[in-house]
């Protein structure tokens, strides 16, 4: 899928590391989650994270977000170590994320919707902005400019002003990411983007999410069930089983990987 | 406005020093509309046209054009025409495989693509042309995705007009000096025609040529500053070239470019043009939009709607035209301008529109009177890529449904013996690009152009086309008669498809005494008319054979002959008798092309034994037929079919 010509850039294990997971193990009661996970993502790639039902993928991605705090273990961000953190400074540090269940505002217009992924970037306060006096005025136009930057790139002109309740599943997935770009994101996080698309909508959102890692030099993890899309479009893979790590590597690496084999892709015993 | 200057760069500038401040392009970008002025517009052709001629482009290189209606792009056209050089846009959906054609024939070196995709398909043209060193410069318009390419000779549409600052304050005078010595009967441009005859043919235009089209359409309709047009046609597409360059140029009126392809019905809202050209199925979409809104509507205003639209059908298209309406009519109308018609047009964005054109099809009588019953000035004109889209123009205050109007200005028609219509003047074209075989088949010593189409021309002058001349036939002749009747099948299938319950229909008469047809019902528009009547059917060969369906065909076959009736030398191809098909005609089955054109002389051979039953004054008779379905089985469908007498008329002549 992708054109190596075309996108030169280095070998995926010469990237600075951007993100490091370390030993991070997370339990809810007698629950374990997960069990010693250690990963790491380099900068400017796509990481992709597999896995069953209930391997701890979401729990994953949470406890990078700051919306779970693992038992154990340590996260490093750019060099930076940290244990606890709200999903505010997460987000203040340059890391969004979509979800599996959308969670837009339905009944605001599309370009509503992505304005408040501004959100952390106005520097006025409420009363200024609610009456668009001087500075609010001037940061309005700005951040609404790169708003329209970002509906152009994800080609949902015709949407601007719909609200997102009205629009189809794919479409509203796709504001779900332009709300994420809206953050200017180091790194991103994408809960299953192409949970309950069709072949086309998914063809679309690839194509969308490349192009993201490519023009914005954005870090993508995400993860995926739909095993053709991950090893199209992803860099490297991590595997989890039941809160394990079973397996790291290439698509092709993965795809090779015995324990990989028999936990997801099925095999016969 | 007086435009006397004689090359499209000569009229840009001569706008750019008459009404400097006038916008020029629009186009909505990061949901603004962003304005060049006429200066603007000047400058940049002018620094476009220097960094041309500093990658090398040379008086009669070629410059291609790929994209969608961005106005770098039709600044693009007029900076390769001020080097004497010839813009050679191409359709941006065509696939590699179909451009690499036109990109060798037209010997392109220098292109201006739009974006990504359009740069790669013409990296992959490269690579089919081989060894051919052709394709040395591809310029983009938007950089997005094309950052880290480096294949040689790409260059963003920045850099380009860089490199033409710089080519300009080096050498001052080439410009203007390159603008003065064009020449008239240079080619303008050239369009490839859409080849479905062959392979494509570069029409060649001068701009003597198409500066007499562009003219005569401004005086026509009094186009001028303060007019707004939408560009959302393709750019290699003659009518495009015709409204957005050529009118453009003459008339000095607003070029508006859409955002995206699928915005283009809002952004038009926005902008409220005055003048609008839309093929008919673009017309007909935003009716059934309407249509269905309407049935929805709550019963008051459906009501409202329905004496509104019966009053607009009785006297609308009489006030366009400017007959003579009673004064309670006139009154009536007014108030249904406010009420309905007026909103209607606001909500279909034609509130300020004077004149909007339609053409490439037949345009069907309902949806023709509908847009002028409203108040919306629509005409039909006609033309082909060769004649610069001008040869006939619906005049205002002439417009009848039937033709196409009368001989444009500079324009001379001649029928031929055979029926087909022949054109001569201002606009026919210099040459096909590299073909003088091509052209002498269609340009003869008189200089009359060939269409290929077969026509009538009516008392008042005005043209009507009948069909592709190669399709028309002859019906046998009459006892006592020296020559039997024109038989133009296209025509009287058209006229039978505008009723939503027929889908398909086949004329056969060529040689024979009467007319005789093959009709397919819409399965859906008949099926759903069942349904509301409560008549049970059990699959399309159970519908189609339906007395109570027969008598549905019936009534619209009679509408047709009357129609025909009315019409000179037309009236002895009514329709006597046809039989309802029991299956659908299927491109699968060979029966359709793919573009769903009915194959006639297939279709003739294959239901031989209806064709015999029909001329042989049967009541009915038992067919089988093998059909292939979609995961290539075959199958037998069988049916006994009933032979309908169609009611027909005695000829009369058309009232005026």
């Amino acid at each position: 899928m992708r054109d190596p010509a075309s996108t030169p850039r280095p070998a995926a294990h010469e990237r600075p590391v951007i993100l490091d997971v370390h030993n991070i193990s997370l339990s809810f009661g007698g629950v374990k989650a997960l069990t010693d996970i250690s990963f790491d993502v380099r900068e400017h790639e796509v990481r992709a994270i597999i896995g069953p039902n209930g391997a701890g993928k979401s729990s994953m991605l949470n406890c990078i977000n700051g919306v779970y705090q693992p038992q154990q273990g340590s996260i490093t961000f750019r060099g930076q170590q940290f244990r606890h953190m709200n999903s505010r400074q997460v987000a203040e540090m340059g890391v969004a994320r979509t979800f599996q269940n959308l969670a837009l505002f339905k009944g605001m217009s599309v370009l509503d919707n992505i304005m408040t992924g501004r959100n952390l970037k106005m520097k006025s306060g409420l009363l200024a902005q609610a009456i668009r006096f001087g500075r609010a005025e001037r940061e309005e136009i700005a951040h609404r400019e790169f708003v329209e930057h970002i509906i152009d790139f994800l080609e949902i002109q015709l949407h601007r002003k719909t609200p997102v309740g009205r629009l189809p599943y794919g479409l509203q997935k796709r504001v779900d990411l332009g709300r994420a770009l809206a953050m200017e994101p180091q790194v991103l996080l994408l809960d299953e983007p192409m949970a309950g698309m069709n072949v086309e909508e998914k063809q679309d959102m690839s194509r969308f999410i490349l192009d993201v890692n490519d023009e914005f030099g954005t870090t993508i993890v995400l993860i995926e069930h739909d095993m053709g899309v991950v090893m199209d479009i992803s860099d490297r893979v991590v595997v989890l089983d039941y809160g394990k790590k079973i397996g790291d590597g290439t698509p092709h690496e993965v795809r090779g990987n015995p324990d990989v084999i028999r936990a997801y892709l099925g095999t016969t015993h | 406005m007086d435009t006397t200057a004689n090359t499209f760069p000569r009229l840009l500038l001569a706008h750019a020093a008459r009404q400097p401040d006038a916008p020029a392009v629009r186009e909505k970008d990061l949901g603004i509309w962003q304005t060049w002025n006429w200066a603007a517009v000047a400058r940049e052709v002018r620094e476009l046209a220097c960094g041309l001629a500093s990658l090398g482009f040379r008086p009669g290189d070629n410059l291609a054009i790929v994209g969608a209606n961005r106005p770098h792009l039709y600044m693009a056209v007029i900076a390769a025409q001020s080097l004497h050089g010839v813009p050679v846009p191409l359709y941006q959906d065509a696939v590699a495989g179909e451009m690499v054609f036109m990109l060798e024939d037209a010997e392109i070196d220098f292109v201006i693509a739009e974006d990504q995709e359009q740069v790669d398909k013409l990296l992959e043209c490269r690579e089919l042309l081989g060894r051919a060193t052709r394709l040395r410069h591809i310029v983009y318009d938007d950089p997005r995705g094309l950052r880290n390419y480096e294949q040689p000779g790409l260059m963003s549409y920045e850099r380009l007009i860089e490199a033409g600052r710089a080519h300009d304050a080096a050498h001052p005078d080439f410009f203007a000096q390159s603008v003065a010595t064009g020449d008239p009967a240079d080619v303008a441009v050239i369009l490839y025609t859409s080849g479905t005859t062959g392979r494509p043919k570069g029409v060649c235009q001068t701009h003597a040529s198409f500066i007499a089209a562009g003219r005569g359409g401004v005086e026509t309709d009094r186009l001028g500053p303060g007019d707004n047009i939408m560009s959302y046609l393709p750019m290699a597409w003659v009518g495009d070239h015709l409204f957005s360059v050529a009118q453009w140029l003459v008339g000095g009126f607003t070029l508006n470019c859409p955002e995206s392809a699928e915005t283009v019905m809002n952004d038009m809202r926005e902008i409220g043009p005055s003048y609008y050209f839309g093929p008919p199925r673009t017309f007909e979409g935003l009716l059934t939009a309407v249509s269905i809104r309407m049935e929805d509507a709550a019963a008051p205003k459906r009501w409202l709607y329905a004496k509104c639209m019966a009053l607009a059908r009785r006297v609308g298209a009489d006030i366009l035209n400017g007959a003579k309406v009673g004064l309670m009519d006139r009154l009536l109308y007014a108030l249904g301008n406010l009420l309905i018609y007026g909103p209607l047009r606001n909500v279909l964005g034609m509130s300020r529109i004077r004149v909007a054109y339609t053409a490439g099809a037949a345009i069907g009588p309902d949806l023709f009177r509908f847009y002028r019953s409203i108040g919306v000035n629509l005409k039909q004109f006609y033309g082909q890529t060769e004649t610069c889209a001008y040869v006939c123009l619906q005049q205002d205050g002439k417009v009848k449904l039937q033709t196409v109007g009368s001989a444009a200005p500079g324009i001379e028609l001649k029928i031929a013996d055979d029926g087909e219509v022949l054109v001569r003047g201002v606009s026919v074209l210099k040459e096909y690009y590299k073909r003088p075989d091509a052209t002498a088949e269609v340009l003869d010593a008189e200089g009359y152009f060939h269409t290929g189409d077969a026509g009538v021309l009516d008392a008042e002058g005005h043209l009507r086309i009948i069909d592709r001349a190669k399709d028309v036939g002859r019906m046998a002749a009459a006892e006592g008669a020296a020559a039997g009747a024109m038989f133009a099948p296209n025509y009287i299938e058209n006229k039978l498809k505008f009723f939503p319950q027929i889908k398909e229909a086949v004329c056969f008469g060529h040689e024979r005494e009467e007319v005789c047809a093959f009709i397919n019902i819409d399965y859906e528009a008949v099926g759903n008319w069942a349904e509301r009547r409560g008549l049970p059917y059990g699959g399309y060969v159970d519908l189609a054979g339906k007395p109570e369906v027969l008598a549905l065909v019936a009534d619209c076959v009679a509408k047709v002959n009357a129609d025909l009736a009315a019409e000179e030398g037309m009236a002895d191809t009514q329709i006597a008798r046809f039989l309802v098909l029991h299956k659908e005609l299927d491109p699968d089955d060979d029966e359709l092309t793919r573009t769903r054109k009915v194959r006639r002389g297939f279709i003739a051979d294959k239901y031989a034994v209806l064709v015999d039953a029909l001329y042989g004054h049967k009541r009915d008779q038992y067919v089988e037929t093998q059909v292939k379905f979609e995961d290539g089985r075959t199958g037998v469908v069988s049916a006994t079919l009933t032979i309908v007498d169609a009611g027909r008329f005695p000829p009369m002549k058309a009232a005026a």
